[in-house]
């Protein structure tokens, strides 16, 4: 017991020496926070519109001014014709053009007909999809108004809504959950992974292999100080998205840190399955970084929502931790879920551990035969 | 033909508040072997890195090959040959594409590569070796290829840091015989080692301990001053008092 | 020069020995983009909603078909009170709530106003917000229904008909997979060439083999130039690739002009290899680089534009932005590829990336020591 304190405290004093390593383990969370925390955000902001106005009347301008003045666009420039489109867009500075057709106010007061295009450019299917449904309800809102000036009628259905979980409707509740999912198995599967195949590069494996330490406590030995360092990741994660953007955890906090606890552990032993199979560091890194980020980042749910993907993907990510684990962390601070919600994710992450836990003894001891 | 290759006068070099190499004064004469001996920790490697151009002095003078080390280092390196501790040839390249890498790196010509690795393989009788890679060969083997990829360029001086460290006494042994035969062709040899029995195979030697030269003169020479039948025992009444000082 | 050609021999000769990232640096990219590239959508289907109708009457059935049947929306459930509709939310089983008071249509026969309630689980905030205008949309398609039918007694003027057509250039299907194709690939590339140039530096430094070199009289530039063009190559090559499963999986367009893309490409490169080569003369181990390599590469993507467009960032963040050489890259590859857009259009990027270019081998090239 005594050997196995002193090599766990070989490989402390090891990583608590690596200045650079360190401030960048904390470093990572804390610019990523940031980051999705103000960067990424999906809410239109002054995208670039064009006008084609073949009518220039009173009501085509205060319906331009409208759609300029809600923040969500700025007049990039007014178009002569639909010729001038082709090139606008090639440029990329216009996201849309509005087309007003001739005789606007006319035909519409007169015959209730308003002649009015969006065309938008595609390439960017998110921002298209925006720029379309915010413009066209601006627009629809202006027409009513001047309809109701002009006409009498009457809306007979009217909804009010209430947007659940998130009153003031901010991108960062998505977030933080996603970005301590990303970040976690990222940095467990990278550390240990690349902890324990530096041993195997150097040839300082064999070397522990025959000291009267047991393989178990070797591999608990350079996985511990990862541990507390993720554990201490997450608690500075969680402050700064308390400090920073006042993210509440509805939920027990207890249940929360322990859930993140077995998502390190999960981590980690998926890192030590990784070394399994790498000889060297590259490898590892290799199989680590560029076999988890894309997934982990694209098919776990927190940005693009799996319900929206085609149904196979349900089962594809059935297999990915960071699906399940993004889905307890969100009902744990965001709805303020208790076990009895969760109790099947977390079973789900609990295999997972086990099952790349057992892979890996499977194939260490293969090794020692 | 005397005349000096390499001129040292007071070279110092410290790490922080340790002095590594302390005032380090002596010449090296063309085409001599010269023994840079020392324990380990002695400062052996940081001189030898310093007349490389690998590190920059804190103060003092030094001349390789006529080359000033502080503004012509870049010189210098087109007139040396290094073997490291380490060995450093690519393990994952063979043997042929080793010396063909630095053939090209010293602007030799390809006919001139060709016919020397040729040349060089045959002597070393290692043709059969010719397209293997450099990891699966055995140290000794490593060892004698690195000195020889060192000399290929036939540069005028060879840098030797601990070249036979983890191999048999035989086996040394051989290595020198290239080190006398590289000699033999008029290569000035500065080598380091920490085995004092390869000190009577210079011509001459310096004794370092704890960043001074605390002795330098031909192995018989000294024997006779120290009053001892091996270099091995001039070292130790020599060295002792210092090794408990760096303690 | 005759140096730099034979240490770029050298490095691929050790590239080419290294069976397993050689595969990792082609399959990798190959998997991830079948798999991943029709994953990603940000459309507004199959949003489920829950009814809770306490007027059950024709006019809330009427409404409550409508949306059923719209393409958006999939009517999950009815819920016999609000409140076991909220824990049906709760518990994920539906994104939308809509409650029909008690007389509902009666309010609308007396001329009134029917008020419905909604509530929208807004964790994904803008999901939420698509959600709710498409909602208002077929409500609004109702109101005029009702309004002209001839079931109410009363006349009324309908509401004006308003055609607002939407027209979507370049991909009139808004098929997301012709947007992230692009950024997926450009992220694998970014982080491949990256890694791998990066480590090989600092494994010659672990291993000593570094030092063998620095006593020769190769320069530091010769030595930088011959750590950049094998993966530059290498990039290039995993980029090719890209595109050619993007055209035979995905039939992506490419209106644009190949040599075009390639510019950009190659600029990228020598300024992304560059970035990786100073940050490999601060890192003394693998693990080190590693970590370092993940900050920046995170950053680069996260900020890139792939998630975010570009007109959604604060101004900070678009300044920050020019010295992102993943954003500039994604942007010129969506542009040629998707718009056939031409060097005059994305001149912009192209200055930035030369820029970059330029700096960061500097960098490279001032920062390595060759003796310290």
């Amino acid at each position: 017991m005594k050997r196995f304190l002193g090599f766990v405290r070989k490989e402390f004093l090891h990583i608590f020496r690596d200045y650079r390593t360190l401030i960048i383990l904390f470093g990572i969370p804390a610019t990523q926070i940031i980051l999705f925390g103000y960067v990424v955000t999906n809410d239109l902001k002054e995208a670039g519109i064009g006008i084609l106005d073949n009518s220039k009347d009173e009501i085509t301008r205060s319906i331009t001014a409208q759609l300029m003045a809600s923040g969500f666009f700025h007049l990039e420039t007014e178009l002569q014709s639909e010729s001038e489109i082709d090139a606008l867009f090639k440029a990329g500075d216009v996201k849309a053009v509005i087309t007003y057709g001739d005789n606007f106010s006319r035909r519409l007061t007169s015959e209730g007909v308003a002649d009015i295009a969006i065309i938008a450019d595609g390439s960017e299917p998110n921002v298209a999809s925006l720029v379309t449904s915010y413009a066209s309800a601006i627009i629809n809102d202006c027409i009513m108004e001047i309809a109701t000036e002009k006409v009498i009628f009457r809306i007979p259905v009217i909804p009010e809504v209430r947007m659940m979980y998130n009153q003031e409707m901010s991108s960062h509740y998505m977030f933080v959950p996603g970005v301590i999912t990303l970040i976690l198995i990222l940095v467990c599967a990278l550390m240990t992974s690349v902890t324990i195949t530096r041993e195997k590069e150097i040839g300082t494996m064999e070397v522990l292999l025959v000291s009267p330490l047991k393989p178990v406590q070797i591999i608990l030995g350079k996985v511990a100080p990862y541990f507390l360092l993720s554990f201490i990741n997450v608690i500075v994660i969680l402050l700064l998205s308390w400090f920073v953007f006042r993210l509440p955890v509805k939920g027990s906090l207890a249940l929360l840190l322990a859930e993140c606890m077995l998502y390190i552990l999960m981590g980690l032993s998926l890192g030590i399955m990784i070394s399994t199979m790498a000889s060297t560091m590259q490898q590892a890194i290799f199989i680590s970084f560029l076999g988890l980020l894309l997934p982990s980042l694209l098919l776990s749910g927190f940005i693009y929502p799996i319900e929206h993907m085609p149904v196979i993907y349900d089962y594809v990510s059935f297999i990915l931790p960071p699906r399940w684990f993004v889905v307890i962390i969100k009902s744990i601070m965001i709805k303020g879920s208790g076990l009895s919600d969760i109790w099947r994710e977390t079973l789900f992450l609990a295999g997972a551990t086990m099952l790349f836990i057992g892979i890996s003894l499977r194939k260490f001891k293969s090794r020692l035969e | 033909m005397n005349d000096s290759i390499i001129i040292v006068r007071d070279l110092v070099k410290r790490f922080g508040s340790f002095t590594a190499n302390d005032r380090l004064s002596f010449d090296v004469k063309r085409g001599e072997i010269f023994g840079f001996l020392g324990a380990n920790g002695a400062g052996k490697t940081t001189a030898i890195r310093i007349l490389c151009g690998l590190s920059r002095p804190t103060s003092g003078d030094a001349f390789v090959a006529g080359f000033d080390v502080y503004r012509q280092s870049e010189q210098i390196k087109r007139n040396i040959g290094y073997m490291s501790q380490k060995f450093s040839l690519y393990e994952d390249l063979t043997v042929r594409e080793n010396i063909l890498l630095y053939g090209g790196i010293y602007g030799m010509s390809r006919g001139d590569i060709r016919y020397r690795t040729e040349e060089l393989l045959r002597k070393l009788d290692f043709i059969r070796f010719r397209d293997t890679l450099i990891g699966r060969l055995p140290t000794g083997y490593k060892q004698k290829l690195a000195f020889s990829a060192a000399i290929f360029h036939k540069p005028s001086i060879v840098f030797l840091d601990e070249p036979t460290g983890g191999v048999d006494p035989v086996t040394r042994r051989n290595f020198w015989e290239l080190i006398y035969e590289a000699s033999a062709s008029g290569i000035t040899v500065f080598v380091t080692t920490h085995y004092m029995d390869e000190a009577e195979y210079c011509d001459r030697v310096s004794v370092m301990s704890a960043g001074r030269i605390v002795a330098l003169d031909t192995p018989a020479a000294l024997r006779e001053k120290w009053n001892a039948s091996s270099v091995d025992e001039v070292f130790v009444k020599i060295a002792r008092p210092a090794k408990t000082d760096a303690v | 020069m005759r140096t730099i050609l034979c240490l770029i021999r050298k490095e691929f000769s050790q590239i080419g020995r290294n069976s397993l990232i050689l595969r990792a640096v082609f399959i990798v990219p190959l998997l991830q983009m079948l798999i991943l590239v029709p994953a990603v959508t940000f459309e507004i289907k199959n949003v489920r909603i829950a009814v809770v109708d306490n007027d059950l009457s024709q006019t809330s059935r009427g409404l409550i078909n409508r949306l059923g049947s719209s393409e958006f929306f999939i009517i999950e459930g009815y819920a016999e009170s609000a409140a076991r509709a909220e824990q049906v939310m709760h518990s994920d089983g539906c994104d939308v709530i809509i409650t029909f008071p008690a007389g509902f249509e009666k309010e609308i026969t007396n001329g009134g106003v029917g008020r419905l309630q909604v509530i929208v689980n807004a964790i994904n905030a803008v999901g939420a917000q698509l959600s709710w205008s498409y909602l208002n949309a077929v409500i609004r398609d109702y109101n005029m229904a009702i309004t002209v039918t001839p079931d109410l007694t009363e006349l009324q003027i309908p509401p004006p008909a308003i055609t607002v057509s939407n027209r979507f250039w370049y991909n009139n299907m808004l098929d997301y997979k012709y947007y992230m194709l692009p950024g997926i690939l450009v992220i694998l590339v970014t982080a491949i060439s990256f890694l791998l140039s990066g480590l090989n530096m600092v494994k010659e430094k672990e291993s000593g083999t570094i030092e063998q070199i620095n006593v020769t009289p190769v320069g530091k530039y010769q030595l930088i130039i011959s750590k950049m063009i094998p993966f530059l190559i290498i990039g290039l090559a995993d980029l090719s690739l890209g595109l050619i499963i993007g055209k035979i999986a995905f039939n992506i367009p490419f209106e644009g002009s190949l040599l075009t893309m390639f510019l950009g490409a190659v600029i990228f490169m020598t300024g992304l290899l560059g970035l990786a080569l100073f940050i490999s003369t601060f890192s003394d181990t693998q693990q080190q680089f590693m970590f370092i390599a993940f900050f920046f590469t995170m950053i680069f993507i996260l900020m890139s534009g792939i998630f975010t467009p570009a007109e959604s960032m604060p101004d900070w963040a678009r300044k920050f932005n020019i010295v992102n050489p993943v954003a500039h890259l994604m942007r010129i590859n969506r542009m040629v590829m998707l718009k056939g857009s031409g060097i005059s259009d994305i001149a912009a990027e192209l200055k930035s990336l030369t820029l970059i270019a330029i700096v960061f081998t500097s960098l490279a090239v001032w920062s390595y020591r060759k003796r310290i």
